[in-house]
């Protein structure tokens, strides 16, 4: 016995190595596999290029603006006027007019937003989701030139018929603001959605195991456990109300709304969302359509607006994905 | 045939009663012709091979299978002698009286405090700090969870470990005081000694509470229930009780042919 075992093991150590000669490990160069890894590394330089490129322009553009000596940069960043053709370069109006149209924006596209998503994911059917979902897609899909004519020949009207054509300004902020928190609302919605979808079924079952009802449920379990994705919707929605330009350059006005705070009225006038008033986004498409004459100071002055504008956005990126990563619920 | 097995209505008081119960799932039939009687304070196992309704037969108990869209349940579940599907009846209500416990520990993203707190505060908590402050206690101490959890209440429920995890969802399904704590393989994602913890737990809870347990593992079935009922996936594939007895007796000497092949190990 002990014999025929040692035989055939000896007979199966030999088909082993026999099958091991025919083994061929060296290495083979795939051409068409670097091609690809080449062309892929392409694709996603191209975008890091790019962004890299508009900074340089940017920063190359404003560095020109800054440096010319009718310029200082601390009164471009505490005057209250704007008015290039006298040499005034405080950005605080624009800034400001920026600020009004988009926290306008935001308290339309907040709660409408996050309700719309509340519904879609705890509420409709997956028959009236399966419908809503594109139609909210196809509002995200109008061009916002569109946008722009709906704010001054619908929503200009509708505000002027309730509060007085001596109150609200042919061109003014809370238009503009409105419809950008309209053009924004699919936006937060679909974004919250998908928030509010990722949480655990579990979670729910927990809520509705301990005699919740479906609001509570909603209102106590989904939204704080979502509440990181929904911050960051609501900061991409807020960066995309200030970086919105073809609804204010069209609704919100054409030209600074200059003040001095020894003469006009806070609430009346500075912060007034019923008067006309120019965006820093506005402001660059208006002057930019004109005609400028390169590397004049006006010429110059539109990229240190864009400076500005790069920053704000780009602090808010930072921060919504600061608040991703802090209040991100990690489920298992 | 019986389904009662050795039980007879006049031993015992039951905490919940199914006369020819059914659910289906669309036009799915997925149990069929339950009749069940759980008794009080005692730790009914449902036990059977995957796909044999017994999670369907428990979840039908607080009306949980309504939040899958296409369930639908027809009978009647007796709960204090009313029908708990009759049109009338609130399914909120019915889970406040009747908490359940899942397979997988899900503590909601809050502190500890708040896991236990959650269910009184949306049933209408009225107390004061301190009297919550106490329910919290209790509620912990009675899932023997207390003594590892007393100093860090303010952390996340999800910091824990699976099976400490897991007696904190008991815990907070115990703050709302229930009658009944439904079990859905609440060990079947633990570790053996966190298992052996939630089974003397069960044991505990059994002075006070009514427990119906579902559970793929036999010898759980046999060393921490008191009264053992089997399921059966039928021809049609819609699950049928077969066997229903005290726990010893349906180990030991099972009635039915199907039951001793299954506990034997034959098959499932």
């Amino acid at each position: 016995m002990a014999e025929q075992a040692r035989v055939s093991a000896e007979s199966q150590t030999a088909a082993a190595s026999s099958t091991a000669v025919s083994l061929d490990f060296r290495k083979r160069t795939r051409i068409g596999e670097s091609v690809i890894q080449g062309f892929l590394f392409f694709c996603g330089a191209v975008s890091i290029l790019t962004t890299l490129g508009i900074v340089f322009v940017l920063g190359e553009e404003s560095l020109l603006f800054f440096l010319d000596e009718r310029v200082s940069i601390v009164e471009f960043l505490t005057a209250t006027s704007w008015q290039p053709a006298i040499e005034d370069f405080g950005i605080i109006p624009l800034i400001n007019a920026t600020f009004i149209t988009s926290i306008i924006a935001m308290v339309v596209a907040i709660p409408l937003g996050l309700g719309a998503a509340i519904y879609l994911s705890e509420y409709a059917s997956a028959r009236i989701r399966g419908i809503l979902k594109p139609v909210l897609e196809i509002l995200a899909g109008i061009p916002t030139v569109v946008y722009g004519y709906f704010a001054i020949s619908f929503m200009t009207p509708v505000l002027r018929g309730m509060f007085g054509k001596d109150t609200v300004q042919i061109y003014n902020s809370a238009s503009a603001g409105i419809v950008i928190g309209i053009l924004i609302l699919p936006l937060i919605a679909s974004l919250s959605e998908d928030a509010l979808s990722s949480v655990p079924r579990a979670l729910r079952q927990a809520s509705y195991g301990l005699g919740a009802t479906r609001l509570e449920t909603a209102v106590r379990v989904v939204v704080p456990s979502a509440l990181s994705g929904i911050i960051a919707a609501f900061i991409i929605g807020i960066s995309r109300a200030i970086g919105e330009t073809m609804i204010v350059a069209i609704a919100a006005g054409a030209g600074p709304k200059n003040f001095d705070l020894s003469q006009d009225n806070l609430f009346g006038y500075v912060l007034n969302p019923f008067v006309a008033a120019e965006t820093m986004t506005g402001h660059i498409a208006r002057i930019s359509g004109g005609d400028l004459s390169y590397n004049s100071i006006d010429y110059n002055s539109i990229f240190a607006i864009g400076l500005m504008l790069f920053i704000i956005t780009l602090l808010l990126n930072i921060l919504s994905r600061y608040i991703v990563r802090r209040f991100r619920e990690v489920y298992e | 045939m019986t389904t009662n097995g050795g039980i007879s209505p006049q031993d015992a008081k039951y905490a919940l009663e199914t006369r020819d119960m059914h659910v289906y799932y669309g036009s799915f039939r997925a149990v069929k012709h339950i009749n069940l009687n759980v008794e009080r304070q005692k730790i009914t196992a449902l036990i059977g091979p995957s796909g044999c309704g017994k999670s369907t037969v428990l979840r039908s108990f607080n009306r949980m299978n309504e939040l899958v869209p296409s369930a639908r349940v027809e009978g009647k579940v007796f709960f204090h002698g009313k029908n708990l599907y009759d049109s009338n009846v609130d399914p909120v209500e019915v889970r406040r009286r009747i908490g359940m416990v899942f397979q997988k520990p899900n503590p909601f993203p809050k502190s500890i405090y708040d896991n236990i707190a959650f269910g009184p505060r949306i049933n209408g908590w009225q107390g004061t700090k301190a009297d919550m402050d106490n329910l919290v206690e209790q509620s912990l101490r009675a899932s023997v969870l207390w003594d590892e959890v007393k100093d860090k209440l303010k952390e996340s429920g999800l910091s824990l470990s699976g099976g400490q995890q897991q007696r904190l969802c008991i815990a907070r399904a115990l703050a709302i005081e229930p009658e009944v704590i439904l079990m859905d393989e609440p060990c079947s994602a633990l570790d053996p000694i966190s298992t052996l913890k939630i089974e003397e737990l069960m044991f505990e809870l059994r002075r006070q509470y009514t427990i119906v347990i579902v559970t793929h593992n036999m010898q759980q079935a046999s060393r921490a229930s008191d009264n053992t009922a089997f399921f059966l996936m039928d021809n049609d594939r819609a699950g049928t009780l077969v066997e229903y007895g005290p726990t010893e007796q349906l180990f030991t000497n099972p009635q039915d042919k199907r039951t001793e092949d299954y506990i034997s190990g034959r098959f499932g």
